[in-house]
This record gives C-alpha cells, structure tokens and sequence, in this order.
C-alpha cells in the first residue's frame, strides 16, 4: 500500500508531523514504518504535550532509586530491599469495554513492576464515574470491579485500597487508574536499556494476535458517538498467562542471563523493541517471521501494532538461550528468539527475507515532535458569602445522614469485598482505612500505600487542588503510622488542544510539584492520559496520586477504628470554616462556585511530622485525616469501625456549629489518647506549635453532638453502609 | 510431621500455604504439578488460587495432572489429604469428595471473614478442637457447594460435612450463607473422613496482625492430631 499524507492522517498524524517523518527518513515511509510513527508519536507514548512541563516535576530525593523514565520507579526501603511502584490510567478502553479495559490495566500495570525484577505484593486502583442517574454508570462500575478483580484475584496479589468517586463530568469518560507496589532486592533490579552487540533478543509470553491493534491510537483521541466501533481496539486479558509469565520472569531473573527486559504495553513489540534500543543507543533487528502469532497471516503491520497482553522482551547474554528456554518451557510459555542488536541504530525489520522496515532509532524518540501548547492560567474564584441564617436553619442530624450516604462518602465496601485483599498472607490493613498496609514477607517492617485525588478542588483552582491531592495522600500515609516517602502520579485530563484543558494540566502539575518538593515527596513514575473528552465536553481535571511509606515496626500501624471508652478526642490542625466546595456546599446548599480550602504547606508537614513523633511515642490510640465531609463526616467512620459512641463540642470558635464540623480545612487530623496522655501530648503538640482542639472523648455506641443531637452508631452505620448495595441491586 | 503443597499452573496460595504449615511445625515440600511421585508426607494440601485460569472449570484440569495420580492413590490408601478453596474444586473435580462447586449465588467475587461451625471432630483434622465455632476467612467466586438431594443423604448419613457457615454463635441460617451453598456446607469429607476439601483458609488467619488468628488454632490441633 502506498503511504500518503490522508493515510497518515487517518493513523492520528498531523499533517506537519507527517512532513516532519518524511524529512527524517529523507523518503516516504511504507505502511508498516507509518503505522511505527504512528504507534510512537501518538500523545500516549511521546507525551508530546506533557513532556515539557513534567520536567519541572520535583523527582530527586534520598531514597529514590529510579525516577521517572524506566518501566516503574524504585525506592530505597532499607535493608537492602527496594519497593517499585508505578500508577497507570486504562480510561478509554474501559469506557468502551469495561470489564477488559479494567482487566488489562491491572495486568498492564503488574507487568512494569515484575519487568523491573520485582514481586508484586498490592494492588490499588482509582475509578471514577459519571452521575449515579446516568443510564450507563451502573454497568460500566459492575464492569470495572469485575475486570479489576478478575484479573488481580487471579494473578494472586491483594487488592489493598482505593478510591471511588462519581461526578457527571466523567459521563461520556470513565477514569480507571491502577497501580502496582512490587518488592525486589536493591543489587537485583532489572531496566529496559539494552547493551551490547549481537545480544540475543527474545520473545516470551503470549502470542501475538489481532487486537489491541492501534489501542494507543485510540487512547490519544477523543471520543464521539461511534465509539462502539472502537471495540476491536481493546485488549484482551489472560491473567493465568500473566501469572505464569510473572513465576518464569522471575525464575529467569534469579540467574544472570538477563542484559535487559521492557514488558509490551501500549504500542506492544513497536515500543518495546524501540525504547530498549534508544537506551541503549543501540539499534535492533527482527525477524518477523519468527514471532508466535495466534492468528494466520498476520501482516509485519499488524504484528508491530498488536498490543496482544502478557508479552516481554529481554535482551539475552549470548549463549544463555537454552536456560531462559527450559524455565518458559516449564511453565508453558512461547519462547522465540526473534532478532538481535545491532550497531546500525535503526531499527530493522525482516519479513519473508524482505526487509519491511528501516527507520533510525532517535527519529522515533528524540525527534518525536514536542510541543509548548497554548494554556489559561486559572483565577482563584472569589469566596462565597453564606448567609448565617441558612446554617441555622440546617439540622446537623439530617445534614450528616445525606453526607454519609451521599455517593463519594459512603462506604465502598460492595467494591473491595470482590478484590482479594488478603491473599499472600501480608495484609495487616484492609481497605475501608486510610491506606492499605502490607508487610514486608518476613520482616517487621510494612509498607502504607494510598490513592486520593479530588476533581472537585482541581477544577475550581487546579494550582491549590494540585497540591491538596499530594497533601491528601501524605495525611492518609502518616494517619496509620507511615513515613511518606514518594509519590506516582497519574494525569488525567482534557484535549491539551484546548487551552482552558491545558492550563488545568500545567497548574495542577505545578501545584502536584510544589508540594511534592516542600514535603520531600518525590514524584517517581507516573503517566498522562489526555482526551478524556466526549462530543467536546471534557472531565474535571483529575490528577490521581499514589502516596506510598514505610513502617519501620509493623506492630506500631495505627487504625481509624475508636479504641476505649473514655479516651480523648482532639482535633490536630485549625478549623477555620472553609466551606466553599466541601461537600456540604455542593450537595446541601447546591452551591458549586468558590475557591478549594487553601493548602498551607508549612502547617501540612509540621501537623503531620508531630503526629508522626507522636505514634512512634506510642501516644495515638487511633487517627484518622479529616477530609471530604469535615470532622464530623472523619469521626462518624471511627465511630463505625470500632464499634463505639463519642460525645463532642465544639470549641468556644466564631464560627458555628455547621462550619466547624463540616468544613474542609486542610492538614488536619483527629487522634485518639488516652487520659492520661493529654498533658504529654499537649506538651509536645504547644511546643512544636500545632493548633489543637480538645473536642470530646469516646463513650458506648452514641454520638451526641453539644449535648442535644444523638445519633446511635446503628443509625450511622447504616446511613453509611446501605447507599451502594442498594444502588447495585 | 512431614507435609507437601502441591503448585499448580495459577495456585497463588501455595506461598501462604508453606509459610502456615512451617510456622506450626510442618517439615513442608513444595511439589510440582507435573512430577509423579510424591515425598514421604503425613499430610498432602491442594493450595487455593487459579489453577488453569479456572478455564473449562475450577479445578478440572488441575485434577487431571500427573501428580494428582499420586494424590489420589495417597489418598485412596488412607493418607491425609486437605483441599483449600481451589485444592476444595480440585478434590471435587477428581472425585475425591462428592458434589460440585458452582458460582456464588450473587455472582460476584466474595473476600471477607466468616464464621464456620465444626460439627464433626470424630476425624484427623478437627479432633480435640476446643472451639465449635471458628471465624475463617473466605476468597472466592464459585463456592456455591451443590449435590443431588441423594447425595446430601448419603453425606448426611455418613456424617461427611465438615464445616457450615454460621454466626457467631454457631446458627446456620439463609442470611449468613455467603455464596449459597446447600445446607450452608462450607467443607465436606469422603466417606474415611481422610480427605478434606473446604473454601475457607485457614492460612490466613495466623497471626494476630491479620484477620484473625482462628487459622493457628486449626494448625496447631491439626498437628497434634496427626502426631
């Protein structure tokens, strides 16, 4: 077939970006080295519009291993042990088949975490729907926890924590965002750069069949109403594969004959073969014809182009075929030796002794077009001005008993009870908590790992909401104990054709930075996902972060669940009444203008480094960060979960009673001590200058509010729990 | 004592297994599926997971492999064998212990503590428990136990159910059944009461750390018994 600017259209090119290939390569490609460009240069693998501005991520720190840019990142856990970790979005392919695009992310995500050596010991995932009234939701969250179990129940790792939310914006583009910690030996972690020449290269896994051909592609566009017929662009999932391959890989791994190995995701043997190349500065040679296909007859096109799951590459020592063979054997797995590295850095394909394909390397990578887009810097909308009158009018009781079943707050417990959250035999915190927490298999350390985002502030002012998602998942790590030590973020927004969608991504990215950097947090791997849009209407920017940390001494984890009776309830942070786009501003007042609640950094570290002081003091009871419904909403879930009442006050404030139990402030906590700590506590809490109220203490089953609202922890718990099981019926 | 953990292709609670049984005193041997003898043991455990990917049925092709000749032969012979979760569709697909294990009767994936009541003790794995009730913990999509009204006589009458799920005061009830399970069976016998094949795991309830610790209670009387 004869290349031409349409073709290239049709593949997503731009007209210029055709121009461009075509001066690169000094000729007009052919269709299977188009389809290349294509697979390359698409918005999903070059982060052609992102790359200039997640260079000012903040990624550097101590314990960081590997930043951004290989498979997943590392972190440094002590001991001689590395934790490797990565977030990744599988959004358009999940709106168009819910139960195999949510599958494959899983698989997708483990495969980048065991390419790097590593054991994967926890899974999370961040799914977000459109309104609870629209037609499809129900279907498309059946299809996403079905998909997300299925495969993570079956690979045999625990799903340990997540977040859901549902907002009209997401009605036409569902977000399913899933991330995968991995344990590995700090001298024993692998990486995709090549090295060497004549290195054997190897396929293992799966064989390459038709679909998921241009699933890139697909997830570099927009959506529009034929959507349905992107069907044949969705993956397919094999999760008993994906097992076998993590037990072989790992197997291979433990010997020495491996130079490097990248796992086919996105764009499947294209990038993979591509990316090991470039970093090897190396070029690559393939024989086509000796890739295991499923099907007969498939084109060099559509083997490139393929995204077949549960497929590796690895670069081989010479003479060490014949092991890695023997152990893909054992556990039934192709095994082809399909070319070797070249010093010509190009990559060369061969086909029926026909060469198919011959571009050089860093045409496809360095020279991938970059571009500075136009963006809209966001204003911080001005304050609402609430009539007093109307909080008077509101009945806390009532007020709380919408919050607590209110769709983003009630209980998620029909969801992670379809995840295996306890195999391996390691899961010390389940889901429902502030964090999952594993531990580390035969040790006394564990590792805390959380995934929070909120639409809601980004939208409103995505520089603040940049920084409260980072700031968020740090108080979810410290409130069961952990030392937060890095982040992975996953961006999910707009057209970045579009400036007000482009602005949202570089304010959130500068906001997601400027925390990261003020709280030693680094950003570690992470990806973009753009075109988040239907028939032009786009998602509520939605940068989701994965926050992970390290228990030194898992017996020290703290739990939300009240202890004691009698214990004392204080509050760690200062509650000045910020309702503006808290919940009870949207769904009570219907009130959806306002700025976020500010973040102030320097209260968020110090409030959670003296809370941090405080657990390892062996002071805090229980702990719980105060989020999406205010205190009131934070206490309620620790009155369920342990199982006991508390009666509260509030203090002696300007504000009222509404503002300050359902205000949502930032970098605050609320902690339980026993009496005979308050002094102690109160010492080390003045000292370090954290503000504190001493709101109430833990009595049986009853919460009473300033003396005159009970509520039982029946009544709450029922609120609570019964929203979601009805809904799914 | 001597024990053995047979890997399957997708067992994933093989792991879990190793570490319960070691941590209680097992002299434990990983086996591989395709080997056809079996090390001296007193004990032989079917791990949980995804045999096969659950392809054609849970359990069916894993009960066809060559070490389960082996298991059978062992078992046949009076040695013990135990069947957890997936090991319980194994044993089942082999016809080692009767019945069937269908789709949980909600269609949906079940991870969560349960409590099961032991009936029987008159055998190897629950003789001289202190408890009658025991909280476990339960992860699985088909562990709807079904049999012919014949064979639920004939179970009956042999005394084959091992364990039921109960509250936590030992009532069986519709309610408090998670999958649908006839009779709210969670684990059942042969007729030798050698052989035991149950969803719940035990292995994950060991320490005080994770959902319970009724698991070591289990190990620990098991080990006696077979002392």
């Amino acid at each position: 077939m004869l290349v031409n600017e349409k073709i290239a259209i049709e593949h997503g090119l731009k007209s210029d970006e055709y121009k461009k290939i075509c001066k690169l390569l000094k000729r007009t490609p052919n269709i299977t080295e188009l389809g290349i460009f294509s697979a390359m240069w698409n918005e999903h693998c070059s982060y052609k519009s992102s790359r200039i501005h997640l260079k000012k991520l903040h990624t550097k720190g101590k314990k960081v291993i590997q930043g951004p840019g290989e498979n997943a990142g590392v972190i440094d856990i002590e001991d001689g042990d590395a934790l490797v970790f990565k977030i990744e979005s599988h959004n358009h392919p999940s709106f168009i088949e819910p139960y195999q695009g949510a599958a494959t992310g899983v698989g997708g995500i483990m495969r980048d975490v065991f390419t790097m050596g590593a054991r994967p010991i926890a899974n999370l995932n961040s799914i977000h729907f459109g309104s609870t009234q629209h037609k499809k939701t129900k279907n498309l969250l059946r299809g996403v926890v079905h998909g997300i179990g299925g495969y993570g129940n079956c690979m045999g790792v625990p799903t340990i924590a997540g977040q859901t939310s549902f907002d009209r914006s997401y009605n036409g583009n569902i977000l399913v965002n899933a991330m995968t910690l991995g344990l590995v030996k700090k001298d024993k972690i692998f990486y995709s750069k090549a090295a060497g020449l004549n290195k054997p290269v190897i396929y293992v896994g799966s064989k390459t069949g038709r679909d998921g051909i241009h699933g890139a592609s697909m997830a570099s566009a927009s959506f529009d109403e034929k959507i349905e017929e992107k069907k044949p662009t969705v993956q397919v999932g094999d999760p008993f594969t994906e097992k076998l391959l993590l037990e072989a890989c790992l197997e291979l791994m433990s010997g020495d004959s491996i130079i490097a190995i990248q796992d086919m995701g996105a764009a499947g043997l294209t990038s993979s073969s591509i990316e090991m190349a470039s970093k090897g500065n190396l070029g690559i040679e393939i024989n086509l014809n000796k890739v295991p296909c499923r099907e007969t007859k498939m084109t060099p096109y559509e083997i490139m182009l393929s995204e077949s799951q549960e497929r590796m590459l690895i670069v081989l020592e010479n003479g060490k075929e014949e092991i890695a063979k023997k152990i893909f054997d054992k556990w039934n797995l192709d095994f082809a030796v399909i070319g070797k590295t070249t010093n010509t850095k190009n990559i060369e394909l061969f086909f029926d002794n026909e060469q198919v394909a011959n571009i050089p390397v860093n045409t496809l990578v360095e020279n991938s077009p970059m571009y500075d887009r136009k963006w809209k810097k966001s204003k911080l909308p001005k304050k609402n001005k609430i009539n007093k009158t109307i909080f008077k009018s509101l009945k806390i009781k009532d007020t709380l008993k919408k919050i607590l079943s209110s769709p983003n707050v009630c209980s998620k417990e029909w969801i992670w009870q379809q995840y295996d959250h306890t195999v391996m035999g390691d899961t010390i915190q389940k889901p429902g908590g502030d964090s999952g927490v594993v531990r580390v298999h035969k040790t006394d350390k564990a590792i805390a790992a959380t995934v929070d985002s909120s639409a809601t502030y980004c939208w409103a002012h995505p520089l603040t909401g940049g920084k409260q998602v980072v700031c968020e998942t740090w108080r979810n790590l410290i409130s069961v104990g952990a030392k937060p030590i890095a982040v992975t973020n996953c961006l999910n927004f707009g057209s970045p054709e579009k400036e007000e969608n482009m602005g949202e991504f570089v304010e959130c990215v500068q906001g997601i930075s400027e925390a990261c950097k003020y709280l030693d947090y680094p950003v570690v791997s992470g990806n973009v996902s753009f075109y988040n849009e239907t028939k032009d209407i786009g998602i509520k920017p939605t940068p989701t972060i994965g926050g992970v940390g390290l228990i030194k001494d898992y017996k020290k984890m703290i739990t939300m669940n009240f202890k004691e009776i009698d214990n004392i309830v204080l509050v760690i942070g200062k509650t000045e009444g910020h309702i503006d786009q808290s919940l009870l501003s949207r769904i009570i007042l219907n009130e959806n203008n306002g700025p976020p609640p500010e973040v102030n950094l320097f209260n968020e570290k110090n409030n959670g480094l003296t809370l941090l002081n405080l657990i390892e003091k062996n002071f805090i009871q229980s702990a719980h960060d105060v989020s999406l419904g205010g205190i009131i909403t934070a206490i309620s879930k620790m009155c369920i979960k342990g199982n006991k009442g508390v009666q509260i006050k509030k203090p002696k404030f300007l504000i009222n009673e509404i503002e300050y139990f359902f205000a949502e402030d930032q970098g605050r906590y609320l902690i339980e001590i026993s009496p005979k700590d308050l002094k102690e506590v109160s010492k080390i809490l003045d000292k370090n200058s954290v503000h504190y109220d001493e709101i109430g203490k833990i009595i049986d089953k009853e919460m009473i509010i300033d003396q005159k609202t009970k509520l039982t922890i029946d009544e709450l718990k029922s609120y609570n729990t019964n929203w979601l099981k009805s809904y799914m019926v | 004592m001597k024990s053995s953990v047979i890997t399957f292709p997708g067992s994933n609670c093989d792991r879990d297994m190793d570490v319960a049984l070691t941590k209680f005193g097992f002299k434990n041997k990983m086996v591989w599926h395709n080997d056809q003898e079996l090390p001296k043991s007193d004990l032989i455990v079917l791990p949980g997971g995804f045999s096969y990917g659950d392809y054609l049925r849970c359990g069916s092709m894993a009960s066809k492999s060559k070490i389960m000749h082996s298991v059978i032969n062992y078992a046949k012979s009076g040695g013990l064998v135990m069947g957890i979760c997936n090991g319980f569709q194994i044993l089942v697909e082999s016809g080692l212990v009767p019945g069937v294990l269908l789709r949980n009767k909600y269609l949906q994936f079940i991870c969560k503590n349960v409590y099961v009541k032991v009936e029987n003790k008159e055998n190897t794995f629950f003789k001289n428990l202190d408890k009658k009730v025991l909280e476990f913990h339960i992860a699985h999509n088909e562990g709807n136990y079904f049999c012919t009204s014949d064979q639920l006589k004939e179970i009956e009458d042999n005394n084959q159910i091992a364990i039921y799920y109960c509250d936590q005061n030992g009532n069986t009830n519709d309610q408090i059944n998670p999958n649908g399970s006839i009779k709210n069976i969670a684990g059942i016998f042969n007729k030798e009461k050698n052989v035991l094949g149950m969803m719940p795991h035990p292995e994950r309830m060991i320490d005080e750390s994770l959902s319970g610790e009724d698991g070591s209670i289990f190990f620990k009387n098991l080990l006696n018994n077979i002392k």
